[in-house]
C-alpha cells in the first residue's frame, strides 16, 4: 500500500507540519518504509514561486493567522498580532531561514548544572548530552550540506561580512568567519551554488539554501511512502479510552473537516502551534490538554535573546548584496559569568532590504532621527544577535480566552517577559556590536530591538522526569506513548545557537527511534 | 464633484503654502500644472486642503529631503476614499485646530519642521496619527520607484544575483 493513504488507514504515522522537523522526519521514515501522512497547513511553493520582494514574499509565505500577545517585550506593542515571523507552507520555515547551522555546545545541554540556580529561571538539564546527539549532528550536516563541514568550503565574504570581519578583528575577536551555512558554496546534492542573490529570507530561488520543501519532501514522496496533504490545518488530536492517540481532525482549503486515523502522531507545528494543538485537544480524560500532566505544555517559551546592531559609514556598504547571514563572531558564545550573565551569544551578519529596514529598524519611530538613518541605507552594515534566553514558566503559549480563529478554536496567546539575564546579555551584545562597527569608523550605530520571533522554542520541553516537562529524550510524550513532539518546542533550554541544525538532528534521531519501536511492535 | 488638487488648492494657495513653510522649495510652479505628475492627483472625496495637509504630514513624519513630493503623494492618495474620509477630515481638522491655537492659520502654515513636529507629538497617540504613520511604512518605503533614491536595488534574481555584480566590491576598508 503506497501513498495516497486512506483516511481510515490506522497504520500510518501522521506528522503535523513539514518544516525542519516534520519534513525531515517524514522523509526519514518514508525512506525506512514507514507509511506517512504529513498534514501541512500551508500551500506548496518552490523556487520558481519565490519572489525577491520582502512584503510580497511575506504575503506569500508568512503565518499570519490571528495570535495575541502580552508581556514586556516590544513585539507585544509594535507587532501585537505577529509574535512570530514564521512560514505557512510546505517546507515550513525552512523556506525563510537564513541557513546558519551550528551545534549546541556541550555545556549548554547541561544548563542547570553549569549555570546553577538562576533566580526566576526554570532551568533544567537536557536529558541528552552532546555525545548522544553528535552522530545525528554529523548526519544533519551532511544532509543540509553545511559549509565548513564534510570538506565543504565556506561561502565567500560579502561587503557586509568584510565590514563585520574587519571590526571584529580590530576588537581582537578570533573566531570570525563566513559561518557554517546550509547554503551551497558549490553545487552539491542536486542544489545550485549560491549566486549571492541576497533574498535568503524570501526563499532561495536557486535552491542553494537547504529547505525541506525541495529536498526531503520530494524525496520522501518519491518512495511512495509519504503523502503530503497541503492546506490541511489540524484542529485537534483524538484519543481512545486507553489514552492512546487515534487520529487527527483537520480542515481542508474548502473548510471541510476530515479525520485521518493514525498509529502514531508526531506534532511538528513550531513552538506556538504545537502546544496550541495539544491544549485545544483537551478532553474529559485530559482536561488540561494532551500530554500535559506536568502542566508544562506551552510553558518555558523561549525566543532567543535577540536584537540587531546596524552601523552607518561614510561610504557605501550595500549590505543587501549577497547572502543574508554568512558571517559570524563566535567568541561571545562561551559561558563566562564575569560578563554579568550566564550563557552566551553569537553575532551574525544580517541585512534587510529597504522596506523591512523601515519596518524593523525602530518600530513606531518617526521624525528626522529615524528618517536620516534610512537616508544612509546604502552605507549601512548590519548584524543580528542571537543568544541564550532563560526559560521562564510564565513565558507561555496559552489559549486566548476571547479571540477565536475562523474554525472557532481559541487562538494562541503568546506572553513573554525578558529575564534580567536576557536584558544584561542584550546590553553587552549591543555594546560589542556597536564596538565592532565603531572600530571600522561607523558614524552612527543603532541598537535595534528584537523582531517578531523566528526562533520559537521550549513549549513542550524535553525532560528526564515526567513532572518537569512534556516529552522524554526521544521527543515521545511522557503521558501518551504514541504521541511525539518533533519540533523545536522540545528544546529544554535555548542555547546560543540558531536552532535548525539541532531540530533536524533530533528529527533524524526520532525517526530512527520510531522506526525501531514500530518494528519491535512496541509502538 | 471631482476636484483637481491643483485647482482646488489653487496655485496661489499652494505657492503661499510653499512660501509659508519653506519646506517645499524644491517644487517649482511648473510642477503644479504638469498633467502627468502625481500632484495632478484628482481628489474625489476629501477636501483638497485635507490632502495637502496629509502630504505635508507624511513628509514631517518621515522626512527625506532627497525624496520628491510625488512619492509622498502616492503614499497618501488612498485616503481619498469614502471609507477613510471621516477619519482624515476629522484628524486634519484637529491638527489644524492645534495650529490655530498657537496663532497659525493651519498646520501647513507652520513654517519650521520642528514646530510642526511639536504639533504632531501632541496627537502621536491618536488612532489618526498612528494610521497615517503605520500606513507610510509600507506606503512610502515599499514603492519600488523610491528604492533607487536610497540606493536599494530590489530584486536581483533576474540579473543572476550579485555573484558577478559586486557582492564583495567594497573598496574603502
Amino acid at each position: 500500500m503506497g501513498a495516497p493513504f486512506n483516511k481510515n488507514d490506522d497504520s500510518v504515522v501522521v506528522i503535523i507540519g513539514t518544516g525542519a522537523s516534520g519534513g525531515v522526519l517524514a522523509n526519514e521514515l518514508a525512506q525506512k518504509g514507514v507509511s506517512v501522512v504529513a498534514l501541512e497547513a500551508g500551500g506548496r511553493y518552490l523556487p520558481d514561486d519565490y519572489v525577491n520582494d520582502e512584503w510580497a514574499s511575506f504575503g506569500q509565505l508568512a503565518w499570519t493567522d490571528p495570535r495575541t500577545t502580552s508581556g514586556d517585550w516590544r513585539v507585544a506593542k509594535d507587532f501585537s498580532g505577529l509574535p512570530a515571523w514564521i512560514v505557512k507552507a510546505v517546507g515550513g520555515t525552512t523556506t525563510h531561514w537564513a541557513g546558519a547551522s551550528l551545534r549546541i555546545q556541550d555545556h549548554e545541554f547541561r544548563a542547570r548544572t553549569v549555570y546553577g540556580d538562576v533566580k526566576g529561571a526554570n532551568l533544567l538539564d537536557w536529558p541528552i548530552t552532546l555525545a548522544d546527539i553528535e552522530p545525528y549532528y554529523a548526519k544533519a550536516e551532511d544532509k543540509l550540506g553545511v559549509t565548513r563541514t564534510n570538506g565543504i568550503p565556506g561561502l565567500p565574504g560579502s561587503n557586509n561580512f568584510k565590514v563585520f570581519e574587519k571590526g571584529a578583528k580590530a576588537l581582537g575577536y578570533k573566531n570570525v568567519h563566513t559561518g557554517r551555512m546550509a547554503i551551497n558554496s558549490r553545487e552539491r546534492d542536486g542544489r545550485n551554488a549560491c549566486q549571492q542573490v541576497g533574498f535568503c529570507f524570501q526563499g532561495c530561488k536557486y535552491g542553494a539554501k537547504w529547505s525541506s520543501a525541495y529536498t526531503d519532501i520530494p524525496r520522501g514522496e518519491a518512495t511512495g511512502n509519504l503523502e503530503v496533504r497541503e492546506k490541511s490545518h489540524v484542529l485537534k488530536i483524538e484519543h481512545d479510552k486507553s489514552g492512546k492517540v487515534t487520529g487527527v481532525v483537520y480542515v481542508d482549503s474548502d473548510g471541510k473537516q476530515h479525520l485521518q486515523k493514525a498509529r502514531i502522531v508526531c506534532v511538528a507545528g513550531n513552538s506556538i502551534e504545537s502546544p496550541r494543538m495539544l491544549l485545544n485537544s483537551a478532553s474529559s480524560m485530559f482536561p488540561d490538554g494532551l500530554a500535559n500532566s506536568s502542566g508544562q505544555v506551552g510553558r518555558n517559551y523561549m525566543r532567543h535573546m535577540t536584537g540587531s546592531v546596524y552601523g552607518v559609514f561614510d561610504k557605501p556598504v550595500k549590505m543587501w548584496r549577497g547572502t543574508t547571514m554568512a558571517g559570524i563572531i563566535q567568541d561571545e558564545a562561551r559561558h563566562d559569568s564575569s560578563r554579568g550573565f550566564v550563557g552566551g551569544y553569537e553575532l551574525e551578519t544580517l541585512s534587510l532590504g529597504l522596506p523591512f529596514m523601515a519596518a524593523f529598524l525602530d518600530p513606531g519611530a518617526w521624525g528626522r532621527e529615524f528618517s536620516s538613518a534610512l537616508d544612509l541605507y546604502e552605507n549601512m552594515a548590519g548584524m543580528w544577535i542571537v543568544g541564550e534566553d532563560m526559560p521562564q514558566e510564565t513565558n507561555a503559549i496559552t489559549l486566548d480566552g476571547k479571540v477565536k480563529d475562523k474554525h472557532g478554536l481559541p487562538v494562541p496567546h503568546v506572553h513573554f517577559d525578558d529575564h534580567p539575564n536576557d536584558v544584561a546579555m542584550r546590553k553587552h551584545a549591543y555594546q560589542q556590536g556597536a564596538a565592532v562597527y565603531d572600530a571600522v569608523g561607523a558614524t552612527r550605530t543603532f541598537p535595534t530591538p528584537p523582531y517578531p520571533s523566528t526562533h520559537n522554542l521550549g513549549t513542550n520541553r524535553m525532560s528526564e522526569k515526567a513532572k518537569d516537562g512534556v516529552v522524554n529524550k526521544w521527543g515521545q510524550t511522557h503521558d501518551i506513548a504514541n504521541l511525539f513532539v518533533s519540533d523545536g518546542s522540545q528544546f529544554t533550554t535555548g542555547a546560543a545557537e540558531n536552532p535548525t541544525l539541532t531540530i533536524v538532528a533530533l528529527a533524524i534521531r526520532q525517526a530512527d527511534r520510531i522506526a525501531s519501536q514500530m518494528s519491535k511492535g512496541v509502538l | 464633484m471631482k476636484k483637481e488638487i491643483a485647482e482646488g488648492l489653487t496655485r496661489r494657495q499652494l505657492l503661499s503654502r510653499m512660501l509659508a513653510t519653506g519646506t517645499l522649495v524644491a517644487i517649482g510652479p511648473g510642477f503644479i500644472s504638469a498633467p502627468n505628475t502625481a500632484w495632478a492627483l484628482q481628489v474625489n472625496v476629501i477636501q483638497p486642503g485635507t490632502m495637502a495637509t496629509l502630504i505635508q504630514m507624511a513628509r514631517d513624519i518621515y522626512p527625506h529631503d532627497k525624496v520628491a513630493d510625488e512619492f509622498y503623494v502616492t503614499a497618501m492618495k488612498g485616503y481619498d476614499s469614502e471609507t477613510k474620509k471621516d477619519m482624515v477630515e476629522k484628524g486634519v481638522s484637529e491638527l489644524n485646530g492645534l495650529a490655530k491655537a498657537q496663532g497659525y492659520a493651519s498646520y501647513a502654515d507652520v513654517g519650521w519642521e520642528k514646530d510642526r513636529v511639536a504639533l504632531l507629538q501632541k496627537i502621536e497617540g491618536s488612532a489618526f496619527f498612528q494610521t497615517i504613520r503605520g500606513g507610510l511604512v509600507t506606503g512610502l518605503y515599499n514603492q519600488k520607484a523610491v528604492w533607487p533614491v536610497f540606493g536599494y536595488e530590489g530584486s536581483s534574481f533576474e540579473h543572476g544575483g550579485y555573484v558577478n555584480r559586486g557582492f564583495d566590491d567594497i573598496n574603502w576598508l
